[in-house]
């Protein structure tokens, strides 16, 4: 089929085309195989309790019931050191604590956005947007729609290859080039044939409806939808033997390792689950069971994509903001403000707690309730881009308007 | 040509087309179908024929088609009221931890999921039925609406249990009043398990619902309510929660007249917290439940909420951001009216922008997979709900399927990326090949046959000349008639509202 070929070609000629340096402003890393994968946690998870401040005697004041316990080799329910002051979450014992150790992940404490609306929806919203929080908000315009659109204008090889693993397309994926979305959980086979594909696709060409293209929302479904089938196919025949099959977010992690070897280059995915108000638990419990499913869903696209493509991959991990530093009466804890963001892959410069940190004290915190921002995400995000892309402070600007990026050396 | 040879192949199978049947058909005005296309869940011969929206209050479920109403009653949730059905199931789950065998034990937590899922899955089957067959389709679009405003997540606890009660709660109040709609929501044990208002208690405080009702069921977000206001109402709540076994503790006779029990929702004054609040720049004396029925005025009665809601439905009808010139005068018969929600539905349909918005409305996938259903078996019932259950699950917009409390959006680019229209397409070709489980009823091996009737009358008279000339000339180069109604359904034009 048209559509299918042209995409096919455009992934081989990726793949076969030489590494181009664009003009950047940061001494970037050249603009090799770039690989960049943004996981949203929504929901705001607990990052208090995931990356600990177990070395600060508040912590466990302001949470009697939920705290993880001191690092502590002879207790397997005790946190995993990190540096003197923080802490890793004992879930995250075989997925995420490898990776810390061979220095691939990093992580901001401290993190998020000036928005202090503490609504899920608002503040996701501002996120995905990475607009000025203050000021009018176009809602047909994401960051990493923008950030495809700089990349694609910017004619860099290999192309950008930019898709959404979401059953709809994220407000962060719009007002850019048209990207695709596929929910990876359920690809199945195509149901149309060639021919009808052409036939539907000729009826939406040039239509527009509500603000939507949906020309080109069209034809790309077609494309992708062939593509990742063929994709997972190839990939579940050559992993089928007695391999333990992964379920929910792992697997879906996996595929994506899988596509983003040598299909797409730029995704998006999102978690939810993570608004714990109520019995969240510590070591063990629901939000333990939840973020080792993460750790274990990030280990698994790690080994998915292969060495040499980790090599050239950051993945970043945001979520819209934190929660109350106290545990609420219900043994979960309530909406907050800065969260903690992880920043991995294997060019990561990790095996660190980046960004500037407060000690943590009742004075300290923000509004006394929860933790302060200290790395806005939009010059995180920004910064890693920069470097890792290679990127002008032009397309920087219009990236994430008005948020001059900072670079922690992550890249 | 294509037409003739089709026309053949439905006469062939033994369903006999309309096309033809009257010496003079019938021109149905394109005016007609825009407007009824707006006002129901998707154009049907009757719908087009009185295109005007009615006001009915929701149908009894018996006065619906025999065979619908045979579905719902044969329901489990409507054979037993809502505080039996969850009062039975956590007798169930509670049995099964009594259980010594592992294998037994497990075996009968696995049999309280399937009832608590088919629970779940029954008040889905029955709204769409509702939404298919009932007369009053503004009134099904609105309870769909407000059940989205007031959203809740079934998979929560043992909420299951209880959103088909739920949702006839809300689509009874469904044009009606908005305080009573908000109240009634606060009273559901849906609302108060899904956002941890049970658990909310002096001293003990969570805030999660007294947030949400201010964010998404009536003021919106940044309408000038604080933190402390979100604080304040929370302590307000404190109390209001759901008892399934009441514990059969004495209560204090001055607890005790202040306590109110009605079903399964529960206002437990031992559990309020008494103090003075300071809300909305109103001081509520600390009274019981009264405080709650003050807060509920000042949050009703706020222009923030006229603005809120009112735009929230413009979207729901007109699209993304609805023009000022539409929502004002909504806005400003919401503040009139104190909220009548039938006159702020009048004065949308009233405004020209209104008018002129026909036909450029994206379908959401209720829209799309109702709609289909209606157009391509209209006046023929379906036996079985559960293949639109799973395309919904598909598209990602299931009845009570939604996590966050915020609903599902209403506007068109969030359900027209390109995996959903590729979805779309399935489903489409799903309905256009025959009968897709709809005519299977439940425990059936085979579906009755039942090919769509989709070139009838209301196409040929009526549709036909609405079709943009690319999607006409697709059509033409349809080789079967199965296809033919897949293209027809995978239309852009089919996906307009």
């Amino acid at each position: 089929m048209l559509i299918i070929n042209r995409r096919n070609l455009l992934a081989a000629s990726a793949l076969l085309a030489p590494s181009v340096v664009v003009g950047r402003a940061f001494a970037a890393p050249a603009a090799k195989d770039s690989r960049l994968l943004v996981v949203f946690l929504r929901g705001a998870y607990d990052a208090a309790n995931i990356i600990a401040p177990t070395g600060n005697a508040f912590y466990h004041e302001a949470r009697p019931n939920i705290a993880l316990a001191h690092p502590d080799p002879a207790n397997p329910d005790a946190a995993l050191p990190l540096d003197a002051d923080w802490s890793l979450h004992p879930a995250l014992k075989d997925s995420i604590a490898p990776l810390w150790a061979a220095r691939q992940i990093a992580f901001v404490p401290f993190a998020g956005t000036d928005d202090m609306s503490r609504s899920h929806f608002e503040t996701q919203d501002s996120i995905e947007l990475g607009q000025p929080v203050a000021g009018t908000r176009n809602y047909q315009s994401g960051f990493m729609g923008r950030l495809a659109g700089v990349l694609e204008a910017g004619r860099s090889s290999p192309k950008c290859m930019p898709i959404a693993f979401t059953q709809q397309v994220p407000l962060s994926c719009r007002g850019g080039p048209v990207i695709p979305n596929i929910a990876l959980n359920a690809a199945g086979k195509p149901p149309l044939d060639q021919r009808q594909s052409e036939l539907i696709a000729a009826m939406y060409k040039g239509q527009n409806l509500g603000g939507a293209d949906l020309g080109h929302a069209v034809s790309e479904g077609f494309a992708v939808r062939e593509q990742v089938f063929a994709s997972i196919n190839q990939e579940m025949e050559a992993a089928g033997r007695g391999a333990v099959s992964a379920k929910g977010f792992e697997l879906a992690a996996q595929r994506i390792g899988h596509l983003m070897r040598s299909d797409y280059n730029l995704a998006f995915v999102d978690v939810g689950g993570w608004d714990t108000h109520v019995n969240q638990g510590g070591a063990q419990g629901y939000l333990a069971n939840h973020i080792g499913e993460l750790g274990r869903a990030l280990a698994g696209f790690a080994a998915e994509i292969g060495p040499d493509a980790w090599r050239d991959t950051t993945v970043v991990v945001i979520s819209e903001f934190g929660r109350t530093f106290r545990e609420n009466g219900d043994r979960g804890t309530d909406h907050g403000h800065g969260s903690a963001y992880w920043v991995l892959g294997g060019g990561v410069r990790g095996g660190r707690i980046a960004g500037p940190q407060v000690a943590l004290s009742p004075q300290t915190l923000n509004q006394g309730r929860d933790l302060p921002v200290l790395t806005d995400y939009r010059a995180l995000i920004g910064g890693i881009v920069a470097r890792q892309y290679g990127l002008s402070p032009a397309q920087i600007a219009h990236v994430f308007p008005g948020a001059a990026p900072v670079d922690l050396g992550l890249v | 040509m294509a037409r003739v040879w089709i026309g053949g192949a439905l006469l062939a199978a033994g369903a006999l087309g309309t096309v033809g049947a009257h010496a003079a058909p019938q021109t149905i005005p394109a005016a007609s179908i825009a407007a009824a296309n707006r006002v129901t869940w998707g154009v049907t011969q009757g719908a087009v024929s009185t295109p005007a929206p009615s006001f009915a209050r929701p149908p009894a479920d018996s006065s619906l088609p025999p065979e619908v109403a045979a579905q719902i009653a044969a329901m489990r949730i409507s054979r037993e009221p809502m505080a039996q059905l969850v009062q039975e199931m956590d007798a169930q789950q509670r049995a099964t931890k009594d259980i010594t065998d592992p294998a037994a034990r497990e075996a009968a937590k696995k049999a309280w999921q399937q009832d608590m899922n088919d629970l779940l899955r029954e008040a889905q089957a029955r709204a769409l039925l509702r939404d298919v067959y009932s007369p009053a389709q503004l009134t099904e679009q609105m309870g769909w609406f407000w059940s989205n405003l007031f959203s809740v997540h079934a998979q929560k606890r043992d909420i299951r249990a209880m959103v088909g009660d739920y949702q006839d709660v809300l689509r009874a109040h469904a044009l009606g009043s908005y305080r009573g709609l908000l109240e009634a929501s606060l009273r559901h044990p849906a609302m108060l398990r899904y956002l941890d208002n049970d658990q909310n208690a002096a001293g003990k405080i969570n805030e999660n619902y007294a947030r949400e009702i201010m964010e998404l069921h009536s003021m919106g977000v940044g309408s000038g309510y604080t933190q402390k206001d979100v604080q304040e109402l929370a302590r307000i709540l404190t109390g209001v929660g759901v008892s399934i076994r009441p514990d059969g503790a004495q209560m204090r006779p001055q607890y005790q007249q202040l306590a109110i029990h009605d079903g399964l929702f529960q206002f437990d004054p031992r559990r309020h917290d008494f103090g003075d609040k300071q809300f909305l720049g109103h001081t509520i004396h600390g009274s019981g439940f009264g405080e709650v029925e003050q807060a509920l005025d000042l949050i009703a009665a706020s222009p923030a909420t006229a603005h809120h809601v009112s735009t929230k439905i413009a979207e729901y009808f007109v699209g993304d951001n609805p023009a000022p010139a539409l929502t004002q005068p909504m806005s400003d018969t919401f503040l009139r009216t104190h909220g009548d929600i039938s006159a702020v539905l009048r004065a949308m349909f009233a405004a020209p922008e209104y008018q002129a918005s026909l036909a450029t409305g994206f379908k959401d996938p209720v829209h799309y997979v109702v709609s289909a259903v209606r157009y391509a078996y209209d006046g023929r019932v379906i036996l079985n709900a559960r293949p639109m259950i799973n395309w919904l699950n598909q598209m990602g917009e299931g009845l009570y399927m939604h996590e966050t409390p915020d609903g599902y959006p209403l506007g068109a680019a969030a359900w027209s990326g390109p995996g959903q229209m590729e979805t779309r397409f399935e489903i489409a070709r799903a309905i256009g090949n025959g009968s897709a489980g709809l005519f299977r009823s439940d425990g059936a091996v085979s579906d009755q046959p039942a090919f769509p009737q989709m070139q009838n009358a209301l196409y040929y008279n009526g549709l036909e000349p609405t079709l943009a000339p690319q999607t006409r000339a697709t059509l033409a180069a349809a080789t079967t008639p199965q296809e033919w109604n897949m293209l027809l359904l995978a239309s852009p034009d089919f996906m307009k509202r």
